[in-house]
């Protein structure tokens, strides 16, 4: 029997860079966009380093990733890296490599783009594939909305970056919540108890602190301990079916989505800000979920259409002001818009800085 | 070999149009994989009653792990036997992501003989995913990986598979090597990697700029951004070259700077680098042109998670500056000094800016002997409810502490 090995943690990381990086590292000077989904990075030493970067669909058989090897094989002496946006890069020496890779790339049929002024891959979780808190499916969605936007993937003819994720649930696995859309899995109804079971598979006093707003308390039901929910104080975000799986919260009837928007992580000119409530809720429409779909095609749009250049969308709506953006958009304002959790009071206008 | 085409014609659907199809990945891995095929089916029902069908994972690992294994089951099993089991591997990415075709190979034939054949590249805390195996296999699996040199990444209450942007290996804007600091910290912690011993996660995330790449402000309970402290680095020539080239220096860059420190004269950029706020503006649209000072290090920030529990939360500053070099003692010493304090004192399932909400910044500080300082804060407090620890009593003239 072979040796148990444990703890080796990841390889180094140098075995995998390519030769032109190691001689390289930390020397780059500056680098160009060449076209879209093409960039070069010129060394202080005058080495040149191409990158073509191609979307994925995140989830990705080992055929496609043999794919992946044998295009490093023919175009970069077997190297290439992946992104935080599930996109490949490949990293050429040969500028005359940048084309053929890209005519194969096509023919395996993965876009090249993804770079400056546009959609980059959306960042999203498992949904209905892996996933048991799931409120929606989450790579049914992106494909049907990347479907639409790909053009903006290829293309860098959008105002600034425009950065889409997916989380479908609260968990936020996809770290939506700092995004220029985001589109959310949500819950519309409290946990359905399962009383039978509970006290077999939980235990009680957790599930109770799980709850952020206190609506779960201890209860006997049927003469076994369980717990009970004051239904008006639960927001349906399913963290005690995280800790308790009698507590399920998925229902087909009432789980869809909802929209959010101007949120990014860059420190580029504006600091860092959440996304906000656009959309409360659309449906669970699958396989294409056309409401969703079409909303989001729509702000991508607005923006495009009326931002000024750099301009992301928080920065746009900032700009302009959120009643304008909701009578711009057509999205009719509701009370679900209003924050009703903690400190909610430091997001009501308090000014007249108001424009009609 | 499953027959699943005419089976599944709503996901068929997505086979359709210009993106790349997740779906024709899960058709081609169910040619060899009956695995992948039940996959197909089961998802094909969840679109059909707009209800996902797997159940809460049970505890599944490989010895000596706590975590890198997430299990996971079928509520339909009688329906889909082969997705019966079909636990997640989180496996170590190499820092950067960077690979050999080689490596991936490997990894390949390793997932193809013992399980779906299906990954995720990435996941969103940056680990490989394989998706979907039985439990008999994580042995064999964990086995054939660690002599392929790939250890498991983190799952449950521990430190997550610290992650970085692609940093100095191909960026000119990397302020330290994020690659190194990641590697170090991940080898560092090995311990904490593997055997949950937390109240909860404990993301790293290093970032070299400001534009931060992974997202760590977002994400990670710990954010190492890289940023500088003396003046941008300006080519006077290759200024008046984008000018040249039809970039309108005024609106493009001057009018977007957020601390209005710059000003174009129609020949030269002047900056008053005393005002600079490192936002990376001008910097990423004139790369040729202007680059990050000489004096490089990282601001480190602390906190941020989504909304689960008590809201979501934006990392904040912790040290505004300090040089990153290996070993990096000066981080790893508050890291610690953190932990000591929050596995001590945190609920279970708080992150760590919970934890803070929950305590005070202030408090926070003073027991991981950290001095408070200006930049940790947008703004002083607006409300005079101060818990005052310095007092004066009657007739005494030494001030009491």
């Amino acid at each position: 029997m072979q040796e148990r090995l444990t703890d080796i943690g990841p390889p180094h990381y140098e075995k995998f860079l390519p030769p032109v990086i190691k001689q390289n590292y930390g020397k780059w000077k500056y680098h160009e966009v060449l076209k879209p989904g093409v960039m070069v990075h010129v060394s202080e030493n005058g080495a040149r380093l191409f990158t073509v970067r191609a979307g994925s669909p995140r989830l990705v058989s080992v055929d496609k990733i043999r794919k992946y090897a044998e295009l490093a094989d023919k175009y970069c002496d077997g190297f290439l890296r992946f992104t935080s946006r599930h996109n490949v890069e490949f990293l050429l020496t040969k500028q005359e490599n940048i084309d053929p890779l890209i005519k194969d790339l096509k023919a395996l049929g993965h876009p090249v783009g993804g770079i400056q002024n546009s959609i980059s891959s959306i960042v999203h979780t498992q949904g209905w594939i892996h996933c048991h808190s799931a409120a929606t499916d989450a790579s049914g969605i992106v494909k049907a909305v990347m479907d639409e936007l790909a053009d903006y993937f290829e293309t860098m003819v959008l105002p600034g970056k425009l950065r889409i994720a997916l989380a479908c649930c609260l968990n936020m696995c996809g770290a939506v919540h700092c995004s220029d859309i985001a589109i959310l899995g949500i819950h519309r109804r409290p946990p359905k108890i399962d009383h039978d079971n509970l006290h077999k598979t939980c235990e009680i006093p957790n599930v109770s602190a799980s709850c952020p707003t206190a609506a779960i308390r201890p209860a006997t039901v049927g003469g076994k301990p369980s717990v009970e929910v004051i239904e008006e104080r639960c927001m349906f975000c399913a963290n005690c079916y995280t800790v308790c799986p009698s507590m399920k919260l998925n229902d087909p009837l009432n789980d869809g989505v909802s929209i959010w928007v101007g949120g990014k992580v860059s420190n580029a000119r504006h600091e860092p800000m959440f996304s906000k409530l656009a959309i409360p809720f659309l449906p669970n429409n699958p396989p294409r979920w056309p409401e969703v779909t079409e909303a989001v095609k729509n702000l991508v749009e607005l923006w495009a259409k009326n931002a000024r250049k750099y301009e992301r969308m928080g920065e746009w709506i900032e700009r302009i002001g959120w009643p304008r953006f909701f009578r711009m958009a057509g999205i009719e304002f509701r009370k679900e818009h209003i924050d009703d959790f903690k400190h909610a009071g430091l997001t009501f206008k308090r000014s007249t800085h108001l424009n009609y | 070999m499953a027959e699943t085409k005419s089976q599944t014609p709503k996901l068929d659907e997505l086979e359709k149009g210009r993106w790349p199809s997740f779906v024709k990945e899960i058709k081609t891995a169910a040619q060899k994989s009956p695995m992948a095929a039940d996959l197909l089916g089961q998802l094909e029902l969840s679109y059909n009653e707009k209800i996902g069908h797997w159940k809460h994972g049970g505890i599944v690992g490989v010895m000596g792990y706590g975590g890198g294994v997430i299990g996971r089951y079928s509520d339909v099993p009688d329906k889909f036997p082969n997705v019966s089991h079909f636990h997640t591997i989180r496996i170590n990415q190499p820092a950067g992501w960077f690979y050999t075709s080689d490596s991936l190979r490997k990894l390949c034939d390793i997932w193809e003989r013992h399980g779906s054949g299906l990954t995720n590249m990435h996941g969103s805390t940056g680990d490989i995913i394989f998706l979907g195996t039985s439990t008999p296999h994580l042995e064999p699996i964990f086995s054939e990986l660690t002599q392929a040199g790939f250890d498991l990444g983190g799952s449950g209450s521990d430190v997550r598979t610290p992650s970085c942007c692609v940093g100095p290996a191909r960026c000119e804007w990397a302020c330290y090597d994020t690659l190194a600091l990641s590697y170090d910290l991940t080898m560092n912690y090995q311990d904490e990697l593997h055997r949950p011993a937390f109240p909860y996660k404990f993301k790293f995330k290093m970032s070299g700029c400001p534009n931060d790449c992974v997202a760590s402000i977002a994400r990670a309970d710990c954010s190492i951004i890289g940023t500088w402290r003396d003046s941008i680095q300006m080519d006077k020539d290759s200024v008046r070259e984008y000018a040249d080239r039809g970039m309108d220096i005024r609106s493009e860059v001057v009018d977007n700077c957020p601390a209005k420190c710059m000003d174009w004269d129609g020949k030269e950029l002047h900056i008053d680098n005393s005002y600079c706020r490192r936002c990376m503006h001008c910097i990423n649209i004139m790369p040729k042109a202007l680059r990050p000072g000489k004096d490089r290090g990282a601001v480190v920030l602390l906190g941020s998670k989504a909304p689960i529990i008590e809201g979501a939360l934006l990392s904040s500053v912790l040290m505004p500056f300090i040089k990153i070099e290996a070993p990096y003692r000066q981080i790893k010493d508050v890291i610690e000094r953190i932990w000591d304090l929050w596995c001590e004192e945190g609920k279970n399932r708080e992150r760590i800016g919970e934890f803070i909400q929950r305590v005070g910044l202030g408090n926070f500080l003073e027991a991981v002997e950290l001095e408070p300082v200006a930049e940790m804060v947008a703004h002083p407090r607006e409300n005079p409810y101060v818990f005052y620890e310095e007092y004066f009593v009657e007739d005494e003239e030494e001030e009491k502490k």
